[in-house]
């Protein structure tokens, strides 16, 4: 929350009662959504219901030991984020407090309460270099100079939307904290490296595009079968245990995204800590940086206040928006949504609201789909285009897909990697289950494929889609009559699939050559399945028994490409292909 | 502090009273009845002139003549090294008939969230000396990793093995004298229960660092609610500020969100899934969540909460809220239990989330990871097929897929089933793995680079196993 402008007291009341996160508050001037600081403490809350002169309030902290008559104060504000350079490699709290600072602040590992920090660091200095000059004019949103924010990414300073613009007067170059004015227009406007933004409304766009790129995930089930777009939406439901954050922090990792904000939200903290320790040693695929350089952490754990959590996915959202602005790509993740929803039904609940399907309340729906249309592949307002992507993660209870987070979230998002216990069960990683499964995206992306990997990408997912299916209704025979009862075709078709389940399908995000698999390779991966297929059935065709086609030396090298490293993989393919032609020729 | 005799309305464990003060939310009241008894509570909720009060001892005996007073503080619990070897009851009072505890602190039971930037990322791996856990579902220091059971099977048995053998092989041979504590929070278990709990504890000598909270079935339910914190506070005090390596076990779970649906219907308050309250998740989410390490401090909270699921049913929400919060689980299955497997851990939905980051070379073994996932493949690949074994027969079958049957067989009667008594060394552990996983062919094993095959592989095991595959006999 931001708290770069100064809380005139404007307006103050007394606690009424207080149940939990909610407290009422009479006497209260405010306006729906103003930040009031809430008890002699101080607490952060946010007002979200005005009846009469009753107030109520949602607090973004623990309230135990607060008590009737203590007072509320308003600060007239909605809840903001701090926008500006500083916000990469850094790890916040849902209401954008940065977590290390409060560390320091509280001299504790435990987090206490009634402390509050900006969301950026207001007293660094910040090298800024103008693009414009004085007599040049410019309009809401313009760039009006560059920031090195980190080894990887320049941050773009920009005429907030909410100004006039006009003629530039004044530039200022050299290092300035983010308050200080750097750039001046003659009709008094004076622009900061630091901007707020209230975190409930988007920031103003000129269009939104059909998305034509894929955001390569280097995942082979992603970006192979079910691939998403940038600026696409896609969820990932799934039971507990079925992988949903290890497919979130792969995509975190390797996606090629020039932005990721990664929210926690509701989720584990020792799952958060290993984002913490690991990023900032990871190499960005793209630029070898590190991972953080690049990243803004949202981390709302599960014991963290449950309003804050509520409020977790706008202050990441925002985040997003705002690099959005300046032209980048941006994936947004969010871990988990179910939480978020559930954190609406608490306080819903608590509000005594009509509830509607299973308690959750009667908006959430519009909630859902409000959060997913902030993402997109836009033309922004000062010309340049950026886009953001969001993958939610969905927490079904009992894994029941049928419950109204996943069914809402469904009705709004374009992909969906719906995950599966069973492939968990059995540690096939990514458990993505291929039938189940779709992306929307598939259509307009196949022509970047097409030019960019092969032209025959699109020919070479439906053959092995096709495999896949069949496997499936192959399997339905094979569970009542058994394997070998099956015609040596079908047989053989058993045996490619396998492949493609274990050898292409499966990847394992613990051995580091596998973890990112490029299209390419995905690709070539596949070839050499489909190389197999192809030369197996002449075989089968030409009279040799299958039994001696499945057990050629070629075929269980099919399940180790994956561990081939990328630079090598064309020789290796290319080599496999040519062993297994010769070893199943020479059978007949 | 100010008395009031306004109660104006007792329903089920929630009294309330008029105030003219202002109240803290959470705050500790004492509830003075005819009888002269003081009975305890805490504000649930608190408005303009009106409190409502849960009342941690049930409210038989309160009448609209009790006193009220409010404390002005929240719940706290003494906290002291020499709690250690002490036997309190569900609210912190001994019941060992010992002296009175003089605490060093008072900590909050309600507990803060350990900020995640402060957190240590847990990758210490904890030897149970249970080979279906330290092999395919290894526990670390600072992680949770609840027990799924169900009534009648043998949970208890098996936590107090782990309680017992639980050991950080590394600290050992460097010498490191690791001080080891065990916290024992025991939510309406039956006098029985707690006996051999106790029986146990005596028996081993564990007691002497041990702190146990006895909240038994005929204690009031209410209670219930407080025990866990008080037993976490307990835990986290030993960890972090005396350098513990703390073992919080938490029995029976399922107890406990009883008792919160039960507190829940007397407020009238809107029901989540099955009559459990909406806010469930976080409530849980704020004891589970008390486990884990810090930077910079020595100590440590690993937890061990166990559930009975109603109806062996996972999806029930109980304990589908604690597995979206725990790092895994370790299930425990009936059929399994009635084949006489001790402990009866059915590996497939198990599940330890801080495995990869504890094992491999340098940790336990570079091989570990690799044969798990073997294991895990090839032992659910052999219980699909004993499901098409019985409708075609075993001849039907492929020579592979009677390997696969056999080894499932095996899997279970030599490496899951070892017994209460018997401490296995994670060497042990993977040796018989490797035994077990060396009657498939090399040709199958694709999930074990071809170097640790090389290395590891038991070559005759083969041939002469499928003599000795009778062992278990399961239909």
């Amino acid at each position: 929350m931001s708290q770069a402008t100064d809380v005139a007291a404007e307006e103050r009341g007394q606690i009424e009662s207080v149940s939990g996160p909610v407290v009422t508050a009479v006497d209260l001037d405010a306006r729906m959504n103003d930040v009031v600081y809430v008890g002699d403490e101080g607490l952060m809350g946010e007002v979200i219901e005005i009846e009469g002169n009753v107030t109520t309030v949602q607090v973004y902290e623990e309230t135990s030991g607060v008590g009737p008559g203590e007072p509320v104060v308003n600060t007239g504000e909605p809840l903001t984020v701090d926008l500006g350079p500083g916000m990469l490699d850094s790890i916040y709290d849902g209401v954008q407090r940065p977590l290390d600072v409060l560390e320091e602040k509280m001299g504790s590992a435990f987090l206490d309460r009634g402390v509050d920090a900006p969301g950026i660091d207001m007293d660094k200095e910040w090298l800024f270099e103008p693009e414009v000059e004085a007599g040049d004019a410019v309009e809401p949103g313009d760039i009006v100079g560059n920031v090195p924010e980190t080894q990887t990414i320049d941050h773009k300073v920009m005429v907030p939307p909410d100004y006039e613009g006009g003629v530039v007067e004044s530039v200022e170059t050299g290092e300035f904290t983010v308050q200080d004015p750097v750039v001046s227009l003659e009709n008094g406007e004076e622009i900061q490296m630091h901007q707020e933004w209230p975190v409930r409304e988007a920031r103003p766009v000129q269009e939104k595009q059909t998305p034509t790129e894929p955001l390569i995930s280097g995942q082979r089930i992603l970006d192979g079968l079910f691939p998403l777009a940038k600026g696409g939406t896609a969820a990932i439901p799934g039971p507990f245990g079925s992988g949903k954050t290890v497919t979130q922090q792969s995509l975190a990792k390797f996606a090629d995204a020039d932005i990721v904000v990664y929210i926690g939200c509701g989720e584990r903290g020792n799952e958060m800590t290993e984002v913490i320790e690991d990023f900032p040693d990871l190499p960005d695929p793209q630029t070898g940086n590190p991972l953080m350089e690049r990243t803004t952490l949202i981390a709302n754990t599960s014991n963290m206040p449950v309003a804050a959590r509520e409020s977790c996915v706008y202050t990441g959202i925002t985040i997003g928006e705002f690099y959005r602005d300046m032209g980048y790509d941006v994936a947004l993740m969010a871990d988990s949504t179910s939480r978020w929803a559930e954190a609406m039904r608490e306080i819903s609940s608590r509000l005594e609201e009509m509830p509607g399907e299973e308690g959750y309340p009667a908006y959430l729906a519009a909630r859902l789909s409000q959060f997913y249309e902030r993402a997109g592949y836009f033309e922004n307002v000062n010309g340049s285009e950026g886009s953001i992507s969001v993958i939610g993660a969905v927490s079904p209870p009992g894994g029941d897909f049928s419950e109204p987070v996943t069914q809402n979230t469904l009705r709004i998002v374009k992909t969906f990697w719906a995950l599966d216990a069973d492939l968990a069960e059995r540690r096939h990683f990514p458990a993505i289950n291929w039938d189940d499964s779709y992306s929307l995206y598939r259509d307009q992306l196949d022509e970047w494929f097409e030019e960019n990997v092969s032209a025959d990408w699109p020919e070479r997912r439906q053959w092995a889609v096709d495999i896949l299916d069949e496997e499936g209704e192959l399997q339905e025979i094979v569970q009542l009559v058994g394997e070998d009862a099956l015609p040596d075709d079908q047989r053989l078709t058993l045996e490619v699939a396998r492949y493609i389940r274990e050898g292409w399908l499966q990847q394992n995000a613990f051995i580091e050559v596998d973890q990112y698999c490029p299209p390419e390779k995905t690709f070539k991966m596949l070839g050499a399945i489909k190389k197999f297929d192809d030369e197996a059935f002449e075989a089968l065709e030409a009279g040799v028994p299958i039994d001696e086609i499945t057990s050629i030396d070629a075929a269980p090298k099919l399940n180790r490409i994956a561990t081939t490293p990328d630079d090598e993989v064309d020789e290796h393919v290319a080599e496999l292909k040519a062993e297994i032609e010769t070893q199943l020729r020479e059978l007949y | 502090m100010k008395e009031y005799q306004t109660i104006t309305e007792i329903s089920g464990p929630l009294v309330f009273a008029e105030v003219d003060e202002s109240i803290g939310y959470d705050e500790i009241v004492e509830i003075e009845t005819a009888d002269g008894d003081t009975l305890r509570g805490q504000v649930l909720e608190s408005s303009d002139g009106l409190v409502a009060i849960q009342v941690f001892e049930g409210t038989s005996g309160i009448d609209r003549n009790a006193s009220v007073r409010f404390t002005g503080e929240t719940l706290k619990m003494p906290v002291t090294e020499d709690l250690l070897g002490r036997v309190l009851d569900g609210s912190g009072n001994p019941i060992d008939g010992g002296p009175d505890i003089v605490p060093d602190e008072r900590h909050d039971i309600v507990g803060e969230a350990i900020n995640p930037v402060s957190r240590e990322y847990p990758e210490e791996f904890i030897q149970t000396g249970v080979s279906a856990i330290d092999g395919m579902n290894t526990l670390v220091r600072g992680q949770k990793l609840p027990i799924f059971s169900a009534s009648g099977l043998p949970h208890s048995d098996l936590a107090l093995q782990i309680a017992r053998q639980a050991t950080v092989p590394e600290e050992d041979e460097a010498g490191e004298e690791s001080e080891f504590a065990v916290v024992f929070g025991a939510m309406g278990i039956t006098q029985e229960e707690a006996n051999e709990f106790m029986a146990d504890f005596e028996r081993t000598g564990a007691l002497e660092r041990s702190v146990v909270f006895m909240n038994l079935a005929d204690d009031p339910a209410v209670e219930r609610t407080v025990t866990p914190r008080m037993a976490l506070t307990t835990a986290e005090y030993l960890a972090f500020e005396k350098g513990y390596h703390v073992l919080t076990i938490l029995t029976d779970m399922t107890n406990y969100c009883e008792a919160l649906r039960e507190i829940g219907a007397a407020r009238e308050e809107v029901p989540g899934r099955r009559g459990y309250p909406g806010y469930m998740y976080t409530d849980l989410a704020q004891l589970y969540e008390r486990a884990g390490r810090i930077d910079g401090k020595e100590g440590s909270v690993t937890q061990i909460p166990i559930l009975t699921m109603p109806g062996e049913d996972t999806t029930h929400p109980i304990p589908d809220l604690t597995g979206y919060i725990t790092e895994g689980q370790i299930v425990m299955d009936r059929d399994l239990d009635s084949k006489g497997l001790q402990p009866p851990v059915n590996v497939l939905p198990s599940l330890s989330r801080l495995m990869d980051d504890g094992i491999g070379e340098g940790l336990t073994r570079e091989d570990h990871g690799d044969l798990k996932d073997q294991l895990f493949a090839a032992y659910a690949e052999g219980e699909d097929l004993r499901d098409l074994v019985n409708i075609v027969g075993r001849e039907a079958l492929s020579e592979t897929d009677n390997k696969y049957l056999d080894f499932a067989d095996r899997f279970e009667a030599e490496f899951a089933n070892q017994g209460y008594e018997t401490n296995r060394d994670i060497d042990e552990t993977l040796d018989i793995g490797w035994e077990l996983i060396s009657m498939l062919p090399k040709t199958e094993l694709n999930r074990i680079g071809e170097d640790l095959i090389e290395e590891y592989y038991v070559e005759d095991t083969g041939a002469d196993a499928a003599g000795s595959a009778e062992a278990p006999a399961d239909d």
